[in-house]
């Protein structure tokens, strides 16, 4: 008997360490032998925290939402007596949406345990890289990943092969490879689950990529807000080099290579790779301009060659399987598979990985279970802060670079927040905009003081101090921050800007003009009121309005003073009746 | 220069090691941070004086990044999720019920040193949403209510240890 608790950092804050605590005393306490081991994140956030019992034939059932009162009932029944537990084991639905998926990238994720290297090793981990030693040139290697039309997963989807051919015909020596793992984009988690769940694949990769380009040393940069991420990665760096897997003469063989972690610091801006390179020497984040591209100059002026986490974390697949059984997957644009983070107002949150060009709908609806609490659907927003949002009428788009990019967004790094009914969208564009006007390292004027003016306008409008023009004033904004910015952050500030006036342009006409917020959510545009057909009389509202601006008698409808409201909204959490409405 | 209330000695280890290495400067003010909870400007002078960069490039850099603090912090640390998840589905409200509880604003700490509030970008849990981060220890699935309860809790447990009068 095997028990296998889901332990990345969404399973840990569902309460994973303490079922795992629990766990342990209850088979300690009854003398019962399994063997207790951790896993990744599966992708099913929103089951979590899942454990799974493999039995002694290695058959394996899943148990969701386990809480520590269930786990005695669990471990006693399934272990102990062998028989079935019915509470918590998951769905034939839940699980036809892991069938539904192509995993690539996130194959081992919730399955080995990232923390034994033994575990990787079984499930043919560093089997490519020898193989990329003893048998491939580092041409070929170029050529295969060429063939298998990867590109980059970070956002802008740059060719991985010709990065990796720039790098290896650069003659300057030393050479570098660095991971990007700053994943920044709020709403995003692909790169710390694969971290979290399968570290020895993205060092694999990345072997793999320095052998190719001629690098000996390599750098993973990861954000310091993944503390978890940090941690396996380290234990899998340091197993790897006692395997001899890392060092001098790799296997025995002619290469070598080793690589080490650098926590950034928080700055959005170093997913730029020039900005990156800074702040790996020890700077300020600040982007330069390019050429001298960093496969010419880089780290320490010397040739570079960056790539995300996701990017390597396909490498080892490709020269395992070869290049046509990716480039089987997807579109003629897009080969292979991507992750994408499904959060929001969505039912089956999580993670999941797909072939590059299913629909939107199909991922929203056939995967993530459609919105929650059966809402409406009102826009998906793509790529993060630098994407943009789509209404219902895009959501045949397929998840492709070319047709994602034709209607203003970015598939970018794989962040998906679905947005119901109840979202401003102007209020989502401001809270972008306080993003990037925060995150801009200030160096060029149009993205500091652009993004500033923006957010000021935006935050006008959902004050209900819209003005005549104010549209107009923020397109031709937008086209001029995209036009005077140096790097990636600056040139797509704008996207949420321009998508959502793009598609949702009445509801800001409705902010300006009408002075009504659709969505209900920009408190200067909406007012509180007790309906008192509704109202019960029971006082629990007057008790909890923290300015005290609800009258009325004990058993007899309330009233709010909308003078002196401050639209809290705390009388609506706790009015047992739902009287409290809001106009 | 007068007494100094920093024990300078504990971070001479990780200069000794660094402080001559090129690009070390992020690495050195990690360590420093984590040592003293800060960076105050006598540690800046410090690191300054050993390492040979002027202090005005070192504050250059800590102003920076997001996760260098000019200031102490206190015994709790709140990194209330800002990502878009958690906007989405009401991390404003859930700030807005911290801030009225502990009387403080964003990077503030509150006058008994116990909590200091900071807005972080995506802590990367967007499945559990709205979430907050406390000493390490991660809140799921907040509410206005269930947040102030938390801060209570933490507060009594405080109360408990004599931490505050």
């Amino acid at each position: 008997m095997k028990i296998v608790i889901g332990e990345g950092s969404c399973g840990l804050a569902a309460g994973a360490g303490k079922v795992h605590e629990k766990i342990a005393q209850v088979l300690s306490a009854n003398s019962l032998k399994a063997d207790v081991e951790i896993t990744g994140c599966c992708g099913m956030c929103y089951l979590e925290p899942i454990v799974d019992i493999y039995d002694d034939f290695g058959e394996k059932t899943t148990y969701v939402k386990v809480t520590p009162e269930m786990v005695d009932d669990l471990i006693l029944k399934k272990i102990r007596d062998n028989q079935e537990v019915n509470t918590c084991e998951i769905t034939q639905n839940d699980l036809n949406i892991l069938g539904n998926q192509k995993r690539i990238v996130l194959r081992n994720c919730g399955i080995i345990n990232p923390e034994k290297i033994e575990d990787y090793l079984e499930a043919g981990g560093y089997e490519a890289i020898k193989k990329c030693i003893s048998q491939l040139k580092p041409e070929d290697v170029i050529d295969i990943i060429k063939k298998s039309g990867l590109r980059g997963r970070g956002g802008a989807g740059f060719p991985t092969w010709f990065k990796w051919n720039a790098a290896r015909a650069s003659k300057s020596e030393p050479k570098y490879i660095v991971c990007n793992a700053d994943e920044g984009d709020p709403g995003a988690f692909m790169d710390r689950s694969v971290l979290e769940g399968d570290p020895h694949n993205l060092i694999e990769g990345m072997m793999i990529g320095a052998y190719a380009m001629g690098a000996e040393e390599g750098i993973v940069y990861v954000r310091a807000e993944y503390p978890l991420a940090i941690v396996r990665l380290e234990k899998a760096i340091e197993q790897a080099r006692e395997k001899g897997f890392l060092g001098k003469r790799v296997f025995g063989m002619d290469f070598n290579f080793d690589m080490r972690i650098k926590a950034g610091a928080g700055a959005f801006v170093c997913g730029e790779e020039t900005a990156l390179i800074a702040s790996l020497e020890g700077e300020r984040g600040m982007p330069r301009l390019k050429p001298p591209f960093p496969a010419q100059k880089g780290y320490w002026q010397q040739p570079t060659n960056i790539n995300n986490v996701e990017t390597f974390s396909n490498v080892p697949w490709i020269i395992n399987n070869g290049a046509n059984a990716f480039s089987s997957m997807g579109t003629e644009d897009s080969k292979g598979t991507k992750v994408f983070a499904l959060t929001g107002k969505i039912k089956n949150g999580g993670l999941v990985e797909v072939p590059m060009g299913m629909t939107l709908r199909e991922i929203i609806y056939d995967i993530g279970g459609g919105i929650r609490d059966d809402k409406k659907f009102k826009a998906v927003q793509l790529g993060g802060p630098s994407g943009g949002c789509l209404p219902e009428s895009l959501l045949d788009t397929p998840m492709e670079y070319a047709s994602i990019n034709k209607t203003g967004a970015i598939v970018g790094s794989g962040g998906m927040v679905v947005l119901d009914e109840t979202t401003c969208m102007v209020d989502v564009t401001r809270f972008f905009l306080d993003f990037t006007k925060k995150e801009s390292c200030g160096k060029c004027i149009h993205c500091r003081i652009g993004t500033t003016r923006m957010l000021e306008i935006l935050t006008r409008i959902t004050k209900g101090e819209g003005k005549e023009g104010d549209i107009d004033l923020l397109e031709d904004l937008a086209r001029k921050v995209k036009d005077g910015s140096l790097c990636g952050l600056g040139q797509t500030a704008p996207n949420p800007v321009l998508t959502t006036i793009r598609y949702f342009r009445d509801e800001y006409e409705a902010h300006i003009k009408d002075k009504k917020c659709p969505a209900k959510q920009c408190t200067a545009l909406i007012t509180y009121r007790i309906d008192p057909d509704k109202c019960i009389g029971c006082t629990a509202c007057a008790r909890n309005c923290p300015v005290s601006c609800i009258t009325g008698e004990v058993k007899k409808p309330h009233e709010i003073d909308p003078a002196v409201c401050i639209k809290c909204g705390k009388c609506a959490e706790v009015c047992p009746v739902d009287a409290v409405e809001i106009l | 220069m007068k007494q100094s209330e920093f024990d300078f000695s504990r971070i001479d280890p990780v200069l000794e090691k660094y402080a001559h290495v090129k690009g070390s400067l992020i690495t050195i003010l990690q360590k420093a941070q984590e040592t003293y909870g800060y960076l105050s400007e006598e540690v800046i002078l410090y690191i300054a004086e050993k390492t040979k960069v002027k202090p005005a490039k070192i504050y250059g850099v800590v102003t920076f990044y997001t996760q260098f603090r000019l200031k102490p912090v206190g015994k709790y640390l709140i990194m209330l999720c800002q990502g878009t998840a958690c906007h989405v589905n009401g991390s404003e409200r859930i700030e807005s019920a911290i801030c009225q509880k502990l009387g403080i604003k964003d990077g503030e700490t509150t006058e008994d040193n116990l909590f200091t509030l900071n807005n972080v970008a995506c802590l990367g849990c967007c499945s559990l949403s709205p979430v907050m981060m406390i000493n390490g220890e991660t809140y799921a699935k907040l509410t206005p209510k269930k947040a102030e309860n938390i801060l209570d809790k933490l507060k009594k447990e405080a109360l408990l240890e004599g931490e505050v009068q």
